[in-house]
């Protein structure tokens, strides 16, 4: 843009800007705005930081410290049902209790091993899987011509607002025992009795695969969509040929759309909840349903909070890396 | 394009929609399914809405869902928008890179974890300053508006990241005071991102079952609350005409939505362009 063009586009705005606050209630909406502000005692830039971060620290950032805390309590039969940490003892000493007793339940007994285990496992089968379905889903749609491409995108994106636990509701109807895929197979003489594929493990890697499939195209899309055409044009022209350049253009400049995809994926499969629950048997242990359970059902709150505390160890690097991608892609204003 | 590569890469795209889709399309066909047993086809019908429109407890459940998704959504947008400007607008102040984290970590944060700590947060305050006073209808949309603005500031600061600040930074050298510019130039900038935070917000309290099933209290059990301990029994032709009426509210709305976003953000191009080219 031109200086002149910079200064007149500029006088037009303020001219409108007068116009609109002298005249409209959305200028007096600014007006009281302002004058509420300053009367509460803040003002401008301070302000705007403070509230978010007022929010979130209170009701993002604190509320672990208080998972730590009741890890080390006990349970009682009570209301709340753990014990106090820290006790005034009747001759003015105070008397702090940590009971690391939750930890070392968790270490012994196997059963929170193997869902351990298993949700890390189940988690990187099912990225591995969306990384698979959803690149060339990503690659295709960013080839695409560009009136297509919008019309894919929320193509995508659709499934992704309608509700994630009736979509997975959904899965039940097609896999089980006189369900759609059983129906079908039957019919066709293809199989004599129905496949079992409700309550097992198969079940929750399609619920996660399908649930998180958006989660793997939109990055992936996003990151393939601004790859620099003339790179390729320039390969082709050098004489390399497609699936060459692929190999060693567009597949390493798509690392960070790729490791943002699945990092989207992995992170919340690992303590999936609702899934395994509708989808899994009772043999398919996640870590998630278990401190559910350990909660709601045996009503147990300090294991539960040990077994949240297991599972950010696990997830606090994966987090911290997401972070910082998503930060650099923020900035890049791209996300 | 290589003949054989375009097949490839079509074939792909079609079984990755078909994937997405097919489940969605079971679900809509079943819910005019006469019989009981959903996947067994007897015949169409209507009579599932019919008994979904007298099932108080559904009803109920989905008004209490609406009210707090509405709630959460304006909260959201507000929130979320101070926070994304000053991501995207401020620099580099002090406690960035841990707002950042905040911003990010809820994106990815498993939901039992969020629920769990948020519970056990209520119940402390509860203890300490006795507020909230028992869990229900406030500390979901607590809950609800913690994840949800956290989409919203990011949504908010690509949208600010990706325009010229240039026309802030005019308004500003021409004497208008930083809050004047943010209500009269950066809002209108930022509206399609502001309604599809609200929008998103929405949807996502409206969905969420985990979060709400950790901070709810008696008498106040959401949609998905309902729906999970109906379906955990079993399929039911009731939830899957619900699930047609929520997917068909949301396809029209996204279609509304995306066509006039897409108008407006054609017009206002189409503005800058020319203010530009008037005075080259």
């Amino acid at each position: 843009m031109s200086r002149k063009a910079y200064i007149t586009l500029g006088d037009r705005i303020t001219a409108a800007t007068d116009l609109v606050s002298q005249s409209s209630w959305w200028g007096q909406i600014q007006t009281w705005v302002e004058v509420l502000l300053t009367r509460l005692g803040l003002r401008g830039q301070g302000l705007v930081v403070a509230i978010p971060y007022l929010w979130l620290l209170l009701f993002f950032l604190i509320p672990f410290a208080f998972v730590l805390k009741i890890s080390l309590a006990e349970a009682v039969i009570a209301r709340p049902p753990y014990t106090a940490l820290i006790e005034w003892t009747e001759d003015a000493f105070i008397d702090i209790k940590l009971n690391i007793a939750n930890y070392l339940f968790l270490l012994q007994d196997d059963l929170y091993w193997k869902a351990y285990l298993n949700s890390v496992k189940v988690a990187l089968i099912s990225t591995a899987v969306c990384l698979f379905i959803g690149y060339p889903m990503a690659y295709s749609m960013a080839r695409a011509n560009p009136a297509w491409r919008n019309v894919l995108l929320m193509l995508v994106i659709l499934p992704f607002w309608t509700s994630f636990l009736l979509r997975v509701y959904a899965w039940i109807g097609i896999l089980k025992n006189n369900g759609v895929i059983n129906n079908i197979l039957l019919a066709f003489g293809i199989i004599d009795e129905p496949i079992v594929m409700m309550q097992t493990n198969f079940a929750v890697y399609v619920g996660i695969v399908y649930s998180y499939l958006p989660f793997m195209i939109l990055p992936l899309y996003a990151n393939l969509e601004r790859l620099d055409n003339t790179l390729l044009e320039a390969a082709a022209d050098l004489g390399c040929r497609p699936i060459k350049a692929f190999f060693s253009i567009t597949l390493p400049l798509s690392i960070p759309g790729i490791i943002a995809g699945s990092l989207l994926v992995f992170i919340p499969a690992v303590g999936e909840f609702v899934i395994p629950a509708l989808l899994g048997g009772p043999d398919t242990l996640m870590i998630g349903r278990v401190l559910w359970d350990e909660f709601f059902a045996n009503r147990d709150w300090p294991v539960a909070s040990a077994v949240a505390i297991a599972i950010l160890l696990l997830l606090i690097i994966p987090i911290m890396v997401f972070q910082r991608f998503q930060a650099k892609e923020a900035e890049a204003g791209t996300a | 394009m290589n003949k054989n590569r375009s097949m490839f890469l079509i074939s792909g795209l079609a079984f990755g929609f078909a994937f997405l889709y097919i489940p969605i399309l079971s679900l809509i066909i079943f819910s005019f399914n006469e019989s009981k047993l959903v996947t067994v086809w007897a015949g169409f019908s209507t009579k599932w809405y019919g008994e979904l429109l007298r099932n108080e407890q559904i009803l109920d459940a989905a008004w209490l869902s609406i009210r707090i998704a509405v709630i959460n959504a304006c909260f959201a947008v507000a929130l979320g928008t101070l926070a994304g400007f000053a991501l995207a607008r401020l620099g580099r102040f002090r406690g960035r890179t841990l707002l950042t984290g905040m911003v990010t970590a809820p994106l990815v944060m498993p939901e039992v974890i969020t629920g769990l700590s948020l519970l056990l947060l209520f119940v402390a305050m509860q203890d300490l300053i006795g507020w909230p006073a028992g869990r229900g209808v406030t500390t979901i949309t607590i809950a609800h508006i913690t994840f949800s603005m956290a989409y919203v500031a990011i949504i908010i600061q690509s949208r600010l990241s990706s325009v010229d600040e240039s026309v802030e930074e005019a308004a500003l050298d021409l004497g208008a005071r930083p809050a004047k510019v943010f209500f009269l130039i950066t809002l209108p900038i930022i509206a399609p991102a502001l309604i599809s935070g609200w929008l998103l917000s929405f949807t996502m309290s409206l969905d969420d079952l985990v979060i709400a099933s950790f901070v709810s209290g008696p008498g106040s059990s959401t949609l998905p609350m309902v729906v999970f301990s109906k379906v955990r029994l079993g399929v039911s032709p009731e939830i899957n005409a619900l699930a047609t009426i929520i997917v068909l509210l949301v396809a029209v709305g996204i279609t509304i939505a995306g066509i006039t976003l897409n108008r407006q953000e054609k017009r206002r191009q189409r503005d800058m362009q020319m203010a530009v080219a008037a005075n080259e």
